[in-house]
């Protein structure tokens, strides 16, 4: 052992510290910090907190979870679009970016954001009272379409929520005016599923995940889901399309993103970890076992899937006349 | 049978044990420090249940929240900052009592009534959970809405000062609630363009800066108390005996209030506390030393918020309702761990609800010994110097009230509800009242608009169904009691001053 020449023992010692950093990729070398602008203990914070384990088990560094609350989503949507683009400060993006702006509740559209990756969509379901007389979606849509203007009341999260939107945009595309199903708020999905139970509404329009423990309960049913196919964790539920003609899907979407203006190199180190996250089994079980919506879309397709929904909940604001211009 | 000792089975395994043991520490300290509550103390824990099994992961969920619903007493007994809204209801008495030397016993009472409380309620949950359950999903926001309003009449039942100011401090607490755009219109309201108004004022940071920021400036401002006698911290326990003979009666009566608002979505912990203090004090034989450093209200209160915490979690396990903040991330963990609520879970999975039970009342049991330590622990604070004391209790406020959303708006809104509480308090306007305004401002316009709504702005609803015609003539009754007896007494006494019969 002391045969062993010194200059090749300081070589390869020399050789032992660098080798790690050569063979590590360029980010991260430090902390990430991932923005999430809802409370703790809520879906896109469950959603972030599993994302960050899963990235600090790939990538070897921590991720740090940071609630930024506050201002209905507004504040913490801001700090991520302000931040510098350095790949250090990455957040979740929802839905809701796709309609503050159209309520001139901020400037802020998704254009303001560089996005990585489209890491869940949650569809709505049409949720009835199990004692309720319509069987399928069909023909609730008829008791609808027969009903006076106001008549039928739904419910599934407040005034110019998603879940309203999606209603308003279910009855567009049935050639009805988006106010012809009076729309009762309420603080979120599970208070909507209560009144619904205790016979206080006649239907309601929030995820199936939300309204998930009613219908395992036999309290209520879920007819029909407003998505492009069939989700995952309850395959017994048939699409609007199959189940009455009208394609209408809309969700609520969780993507993660960056500030505008992220360096090309640093999308393409971010984009596939977060790629490699969703394809791990803990993410399937884990996105299965809440029943959330496993959609997944590249940096481009998520950017595509934010836009699509801009669009439509645009559109949908307008007809239920929420929008401010 | 069989299910029962496989339950035991599931709690004994070593890594529940730790996971109750070190979440049960890792509660008491987190729900001591002031603007830190327990819904926080919970959402932290999420990620780590992440690697337990389920009924570790479940065990941790419960443990934590109890402690620290509990420990949110110490620093109200102490220095006078409620942990959590649930202990606002009674900080100021038990305050009182600590300047006249009884900290011991009330932090004690707090400790002893919490646990019978957890543990009435979980009997509760055990025997009566499908009935329960039957209730609570017959409440639609009717009821609701006369339930919000019983509640807000605590304010002037709990106020020492004249009700005049006190329903003033309400209506102002009330007038806070309407800030934001979590609203039914969902139209942004007192935001004066400002982002940070948009989601409306939180309670923490209200109830931070009103009793904790208030209070380091009234010592600013007075001189230093003399200094209480160097003394032994006497025993914790050895009054509590004593108490719950002796207030029998309002504790049983806590404990009921509390599991029936506790199963009851969205009226949670907060609210039973206030009207359990409100009855303690409207039935007590001696109400006029109420607010002075009396046990009484301490007592009923105390065990009125432990008791609906257990008791939130039958809609909970029953429907996936969550009963409040709290449940609602148990609720997601539940789902994470495959232990799907719903009634299939009392059937086919009795075991892991058994075991559910189990850990309820160990939790509870525990809570005594370690909460013992923790008080001993804390009680150093008040030999302190105060000018030692004070400048940390502002940097834990401005700490507390930033962790929660990680937002400096936070923090200047405690410092400027320090300052209203301040002025309230110097004119006699009762601090407590405007915090029940803003807690449950947003509950009583909510159920009210909704129900209007779905009546198609018919008000009959609100007395037709049987439940809330009964809630409503309880409401009326309680407004129109002080005008009768005031009528009573100015019949029968026509030279008495007024003033001497608003009781």
């Amino acid at each position: 052992m002391m045969t062993l020449p010194r200059r090749t023992l300081l070589g390869s010692a020399a050789g032992l510290i660098a080798a790690p950093a050569l063979a590590q990729p360029k980010w991260p070398n430090r902390p990430v910090q991932m923005l999430c602008p809802w409370a703790a203990g809520g879906g896109t914070d469950a959603v972030a907190r599993i994302l960050a384990v899963l990235l600090e088990k790939d990538l070897g560094q921590p991720f740090n979870v940071v609630n930024r609350t506050g201002g209905s989503g507004v504040v913490g949507h801001t700090a991520i679009a302000q931040a510098a683009p350095d790949g250090y400060t990455i957040g979740t993006i929802t839905s809701e970016i796709c309609m503050l702006h159209w309520q001139g509740l901020t400037e802020l559209t998704y254009r303001n954001y560089t996005p990585l990756g489209l890491m869940n969509s949650d569809a709505p379901g049409i949720q009835v009272n199990a004692s309720a007389p319509y069987q399928d979606v069909k023909s609730l849509a008829d008791a609808i379409k027969a009903s006076a203007p106001g008549k039928l009341k739904a419910s599934g999260t407040g005034q110019g929520g998603i879940w309203h939107l999606a209603l308003a945009g279910w009855l567009n595309a049935m050639g009805l005016k988006a106010d012809h199903v009076r729309w009762v708020p309420t603080n979120g999905a599970a208070p909507a599923m209560q009144d619904l139970v205790a016979g206080g509404l006649d239907f309601t329009t929030c995820s199936v995940p939300e309204a998930r423990a009613m219908l395992d309960a036999g309290r209520a049913r879920s007819l029909a889901v407003m998505a492009p196919a069939r989700i995952g964790a309850f395959p017994n539920i048939p699409t609007l399309k199959e189940a009455m003609g009208v394609d209408y899907a809309v969700g609520a979407i969780r993507v993660v993103a960056a500030p505008a203006g992220l360096p090309a190199d640093l999308v393409a180190a971010i984009a596939p970890a977060l790629k490699r996250a969703y394809d791990t089994k803990e993410y399937q079980d884990f996105m299965n076992s809440r029943g959330f919506g496993l959609v997944y879309g590249d940096a481009a397709g998520a950017e595509k899937a934010l836009a699509a929904a801009d669009l439509s909940l645009g559109n949908a604001m307008k007809a239920a006349g929420l929008a401010k211009a | 049978m069989h299910d029962l000792l496989e339950a035991f089975r599931l709690v004994a395994a070593p890594d529940v044990l730790v996971a109750i043991l070190a979440s049960a520490i890792y509660g008491l300290v987190v729900g001591s420090l002031p603007g830190l509550s327990a819904t926080m103390a919970t959402a932290l824990l999420v990620p780590v249940t992440f690697w337990l099994s389920p009924i570790a992961a479940i065990a941790t969920i419960i443990t934590a929240s109890a402690m620290a619903i509990f420990s949110g007493d110490i620093p109200g007994c102490l220095l006078r900052i409620p942990g959590t809204p649930a202990s606002a209801a009674y900080t100021d008495e038990a305050y009182a009592m600590t300047r006249k030397g009884q900290a011991e016993m009330a932090l004690g009472a707090g400790l002893w009534f919490s646990a019978i409380g957890g543990i009435v309620g979980t009997l509760s949950l055990v025997l009566m959970a499908p009935l329960l359950a039957e209730m609570a999903l017959s409440f639609s926001t009717y009821e609701y809405f006369w339930l919000a309003f019983l509640g807000l009449m605590c304010a002037t039942l709990v106020a020492r000062s004249s009700p005049i100011k006190a329903i003033a401090s309400m209506l102002l607490g009330l007038l806070i609630s309407c800030i934001g755009m979590e609203n039914p219109a969902g139209t942004p309201r007192f935001t004066f363009g400002l982002t940070d108004l948009l989601g409306g004022i939180e309670p923490i940071p209200a109830l931070v800066g009103v009793f904790a920021v208030s209070e380091v400036m009234r010592a600013m401002v007075t001189a230093e108390p003399p200094k209480l006698p160097k003394r032994k911290f006497g025993s914790i326990l050895a009054n509590q005996w004593m108490l719950t003979k002796k207030y029998q009666w309002p504790m049983w009566r806590g404990n009921i209030i509390g599991i029936i608002i506790g199963v009851l979505p969205g009226a949670g912990a907060d609210m039973a506390a206030w009207v359990s203090y409100a009855m303690s004090k409207r039935f007590s034989k001696e109400p006029e030393k109420f607010g002075t450093g009396h046990p009484e209200g301490l007592v009923e209160a105390g065990a009125s918020n432990n008791a609906s915490l257990a008791s939130g979690w039958v809609p909970s396990l029953l429907f996936g309702i969550p009963g409040d903040t709290i449940t609602a991330i148990a609720i997601g963990v539940l789902y994470m761990k495959g232990l799907n609520p719903g009634p299939t879970l009392f059937t086919e999975r009795a075991s892991s609800m058994y075991a559910l039970y189990i850990i309820f009342i160990i939790a509870n049991i525990i809570m005594i010994p370690l909460g013992i330590m923790m008080i001993r622990a804390a009680s150093v604070i008040l030999r302190a110097p105060r000018a030692g004391v004070m400048p940390v209790i502002i940097l834990l406020c401005a700490v507390g009230s930033y962790a929660t959303g990680n937002n400096l708006f936070a923090v200047v809104l405690v410092g400027l509800f320090g300052m209203l509480g301040f002025v309230m308090e110097k004119n006699g306007y009762p601090v407590a009242a405007l915090v029940l305004g803003i807690v449950m401002g947003s509950m009583v316009e909510q159920s009210f608009i909704t129900s209007l709504i779905k009546s198609d702005g018919d008000v009959m609803p609100f007395f037709e169904r049987p439940v809330s015609a009964v809630l409503a003539a309880l409401t009326f009754s309680a407004l129109l009691w002080p005008v009768g007896v005031w009528i009573w007494n100015r019949i029968r006494h026509p030279r008495l001053p007024a003033g001497g019969a608003t009781g």
